[in-house]
């Protein structure tokens, strides 16, 4: 996540990204398909809002006594036989599971899909460590073979097509392990039957696993992860150790609360009424699985997002995607334009909690809507993305870079707190509007007049008609 | 009745013909329309550019000026949307704002909430010879819920002939404050949705807010698109008598 | 200060001295894993909203507990096929015979057998063992060459005639290595759990299903369910289903969508699920 040090801010990078006609192409499709999909099943759901509702509620009740509910988490995890560790950033947490991988002997790991191990940068910590980290999760797989960065959190190889795919796994699978085959195609089983056949030997050898979790159950201890491909099985089940970093907002406070989220997850994110695989352990099953199993628990900025309250809503995020496939700035700009492995409207919240906003990229994410509220409305926990993207905007609005804004903010509310200012500004409009180009303003509306016309001021406001007609 | 119009203040400045449509509109339908001097802008603007403080002051304005009226009617949907949800957000921690605003906010409608919901029509009287595509607009369409009634008061227009928008609940791309500080994106938004428009054959765009026209309108009148924009104010007043042409896009003083 | 310190104080100072006051009865805390009875409806002991020790954040439950009043069965059969799932329908007289039929069908000649399911399941197919391998190995030679499906032509379905290919079954005791596993040919489980609206079968590492691998290897997985084990919907299931368990819901084959969003069964789990609904 060190990378976005130095990147131009989101407006120039979603400008370089939205040219791109294949990726826009690509992008349109995924995003129409899924948005299609997840329409469907959640009409099947009579009590979709009551199941919102609660979701929401579970995610506050959780984040209101976050200390008191870890807690709980960890000394059930740990009467379960598993192990747990504390990482207050980045750095602690690739320490901590540098230091577990070394500890078995072994220089590679498997990958489960996980944006807590993206967020932290774990590959490249083990990396330089000596330890490689194989991803196995399909679009996972094409990003790491393809030197790529993921744009999506559900489908991160969404800006790929399939021609693109093919040529990455000829170029690449040989470096990593198995080859693809010679005469691959381009046609998506093909290519998944490819990447079944390079990973299948790796998923028997491999002793160690890492993952992330899409729930952590305080009250027993359980850890959720859902997914789609086996690959998640294979990893959880497979090595002798399994290590999982997982984000302190991730916990619920009993089990009876995975049946809101089982209903509301998948049919958000990959709108199914059930993913196809969902693993759930309780520190280590005696002669099933992992007999060495740890739980990495990372703050990384979570808890000083916990500390806003309008912008703690963030944290109830259940990563189901469903805002950025319905987001039309998301569907134009692409993942990459937010410069964080959380992208669309909830990166736009999440990633200035996160990290702070003190580079020019990370100060422009809340500027990065519309506003025009699709991505509350599918929401399945109810984070008031708008809300508090204005309340970002207003913290922006106090830090540097934004004087002349500043200034023009209170000279337009100085004029619009007395109706005689803003009657006379209106006759000034009004004669001189014959000075105004309508096809180019000076300034910062030069903006607006690139690609429209500007209205023409008429001669005679409302009020004035108003006040000569009827007083 | 006693109605009360907040004509909001780009209506005011750039777009009078809007509201003097929503005066013929409502009077014609008996209704005692009144304009309090005192109103000039919601502080939509300030409010979503970060500027809360400077809203706030606006929010109390509208308070103080739009106090005893049977209902207030609001010819725009992201504007009646500010005042709907997030006054009282801005109220939130402002005892004082909180109660100078609680007599007021429940008053506040929409245009087509005022004609459906309250005065119980659909069937103004207007008349429209005219192929109609709407757009319905984000705020209009997610904050207000307006739902169909629009499109219920457009379809009870005599000779009005309703054109289907294709994606008509995305964003044109306005935002306010977005299409400044995010021109690629808004003018790649704003393509889509002026093709989709320009699909349906229609002569005439209609909105419930002139902001997302003034954006939509703007980009058809560089294109010369041949479509003109009009509020939904305007439609509904027209008739036989008036007759009124549509302006091209962007020329509609 | 330890990390958990710094956290944990972060947390406080975050949330500041005006959340709720949590009581310090831990006492209700002990993990539901423990219940004695895992069937029955949801404990409504186990909400937070009931125990007092949260923040106090209401949670509304007025989500419905199932969608369906009847048709259960019938519900789980389509939704199973809408996820690309093999379905048969039988009687238990008949699950021997399906159960034969289908291993035939798909050219099974190395079966997982979990310990503990019931050997009434098996009655139908010619049983070999890794002892007696060779002894029926003419018989897996003879039909090593034939492909899937080629051994419908036998007309007896379902009974152990001379004419069947001999299963060879492996048993998890001691237990087989990802390799054995990865060179089987499929493997047979009852369930813990099925569930109508999402087509989804829950397995527990209960009699009958195994530890996790045996059904995560091998490219087939048939499935028996019983009557009493379907459910209408998730709440009815998670409340049946006990956490201290490693679980494994299973709704359809492997598949992904990472490819321009076309679905593609089968990548690294089996590729081909079957499932016998018992009625």
């Amino acid at each position: 996540m060190s990378t976005h040090l130095g990147m131009p801010a989101f407006p120039a990078r979603a400008a370089a990204e939205s040219a791109n006609a294949q990726l826009r192409h690509n992008l349109r499709k995924a995003t129409h398909t899924i948005r299609d999909k997840r329409a469907a099943v959640v009409d099947e759901l009579s009590d979709w809002a009551e199941l919102r509702a609660a979701g929401a509620a579970i995610k506050d009740r959780t984040l209101l006594d976050l200390d008191t509910h870890l807690e709980r988490l960890e000394a059930a995890f740990t009467a379960a036989g598993g192990h747990v560790h504390w990482a207050a950033d980045a750095d602690e947490a690739n320490r901590i599971v540098t230091g577990l991988v070394q500890a078995t002997g072994s220089d590679e790991v498997v990958k489960v899909k996980s944006m807590a191990t993206q967020e932290i940068g774990l590959n490249e910590a083990l990396e330089k460590a000596g330890i490689r980290a194989y991803e196995t999760d399909l679009a996972e797989l094409i990003v790491q073979l393809g030197h790529d960065e993921p744009s999506h959190i559900l489908v991160p190889a969404i800006h790929r097509n399939r021609s693109e795919i093919r040529e990455i796994f000829l170029r690449e699978m040989a470096d990593w392990g198995r080859p693809a085959p010679p005469d691959l195609t381009d046609e998506p089983r093909a290519l998944a039957e490819a990447a079944r056949l390079h990973l299948r030997e790796r998923f028997l050898r491999t002793k160690v696993a890492v993952s992330g979790a899409n729930f952590a159950v305080a009250e027993t201890g359980t850890l959720v992860v859902l997914e789609s491909e086996g690959n998640g099985r294979m990893c959880l089940t497979l090595p002798q150790t399994l290590i999982s970093v997982v984000g302190i907002e991730k916990l619920v406070p009993t089990w009876r609360d995975l049946e809101v989220f089982l209903q509301l997850l998948p049919r958000s994110s990959t709108g199914e009424r059930m993913n196809p695989y969902t693993s759930m352990w309780t520190g280590a099953a005696a002669g099933d699985g992992p007999r060495d199993v740890h739980l990495v628990l990372l703050d990384n900025g979570r808890t000083d997002t916990l500390a806003d309250e309008v912008g703690r809503q963030a944290l109830r995020c259940i990563r189901c995607s469903a805002c950025m496939n319905v987001c039309p700035v998301y569907e134009r700009a692409g993942g990459h334009a937010y410069g964080s492995v959380y992208p669309g409207p909830i990166g736009a919240i999440l990633t200035p909690q996160l990290r702070g906003m003190s580079t020019p990229l990370d100060a422009s994410l809340p500027y990065a809507s519309s506003l025009c509220g699709a991505c509350y409305e599918v929401c399945p926990v109810a984070i008031d993305i708008p809300e508090v993207l204005v309340h970002l905007r207003a913290r922006a609005a106090a830090g540097p870079g934004h004087a002349a804004e500043r200034l023009g903010m209170r000279a337009a509310g100085w004029v619009f707190n007395r109706p005689a200012r803003l009657a006379a500004a209106q006759r000034a409009a009004g004669a001189f509007r014959g000075l105004i180009s309508r096809r180019r303003l000076p300034g910062p509306g030069a903006a607006w007049t690139d690609t429209r016309d500007v209205p023409e001021v008429p001669a005679e406001s409302f009020r004035s008609w108003w006040r000569r007609e009827r007083s | 009745m006693r109605v009360a119009l907040f004509v909001t203040c780009v209506n005011d400045t750039l777009y009078p013909r809007t509201g003097r449509a929503v005066v013929r509109l409502l009077e014609r339908l008996g209704v005692d329309v009144a304009f309090p001097g005192d109103q000039t802008c919601c502080g939509q603007m300030h409010y979503n550019t970060g500027y809360p403080g400077e809203a706030a002051a606006l929010a109390r304005g509208f308070a103080r000026t739009f106090d005893g009226y049977d209902a207030v009617v609001v010819p725009s949907g992201s504007c009646a949307g500010m005042v709907r949800d997030n006054y009282p957000r801005l109220a939130a921690r402002d005892p004082a704002l909180k109660a100078a605003l609680a007599p007021v906010l429940p008053n506040v409608y929409d245009l087509s909430e005022l004609l459906v919901d309250v005065l119980g029509v659909t069937d103004v009287g207007a008349y429209f010879p005219h192929r109609v595509t709407y757009h319905p607009t984000c705020h209009s369409l997610r904050l207000l819920k307006l739902g169909d009634k629009p499109l219920r008061l457009l379809r009870a227009v005599r000779g009005l002939e309703l054109a289907e928008l294709e994606g008509a609940d995305e964003c044109c791309g306005f935002g306010g404050t977005f299409a400044v500080k995010n021109p690629a994106i808004s003018a790649a938004m704003c393509a889509d949705k002026m093709r989709h428009v320009a699909d349906t054959g229609a002569e005439v765009l209609c909105a419930a807010d002139n902001s997302c026209l003034m954006h939509i309108g703007g980009a058809l009148s560089r294109q010369r698109a041949g479509i003109r924009t009009m509020h939904l104010a305007e439609i509904l007043a027209s008739t036989e008598e008036t007759a009124e042409v549509p302006a091209p896009s962007g020329r509609r003083a | 200060m330890s990390s958990r310190d710094i956290i944990l104080r972060r947390i406080r100072v975050a949330l500041g001295p005006d959340r709720a006051p949590t009581p310090l009865d831990h006492a209700a805390a002990a993990p539901a894993g423990d219940a004695a009875a895992p069937a029955g409806d949801a404990a409504p002991d186990r909400d937070p909203g009931a125990d007092g020790r949260d923040s106090g954040v209401p949670v509304p439950r007025d989500y419905l507990r199932t969608h369906v009043s009847s048709g259960v069965p019938e519900l789980l059969a389509e939704h199973l096929r809408d996820y690309r799932a093999i379905v048969h329908e039988a009687p238990m007289a008949d699950v021997a015979a399906v159960v034969a039929g289908a291993l035939r069908e798909r050219g099974v000649r190395r079966l997982v057998v979990p310990h503990g399911l019931p050997d009434a399941w098996l009655a139908g197919i010619v049983v070999g063992s890794a002892a007696s391998a060779s002894a029926s190995g003419s018989a897996s030679a003879s039909a090593s060459g034939s492909v899937p499906g080629s051994a419908t032509s036998d007309s007896a379905v379902g009974s152990a005639s001379s004419g069947a290919p001999a299963v060879e079954r492996l048993t998890d005791d001691p237990s087989l290595t990802p390799a054995e596993l990865d060179a089987a040919d499929g493997v047979i489980t009852g369930c813990a759990v099925a569930i109508a609206e999402t087509g989804t079968i829950v397995l527990d590492a209960g009699p009958g299903q195994g530890r996790r691998a045996l059904t995560l290897v091998p490219d087939y997985h048939l499935c028996v369910v019983l009557p009493d084990q379907i459910v209408a919907s998730v709440p009815e299931a998670v409340s049946r289903l006990r956490p201290d368990r490693p679980l494994t819901w299973v709704s359809g084959p492997s598949a992904t969508s990472d490819i321009e969003l076309d679905r593609v069964e089968g990548v690294h789990g089996p590729r081909t699920l079957e499932v016998v609904l018992v009625h």
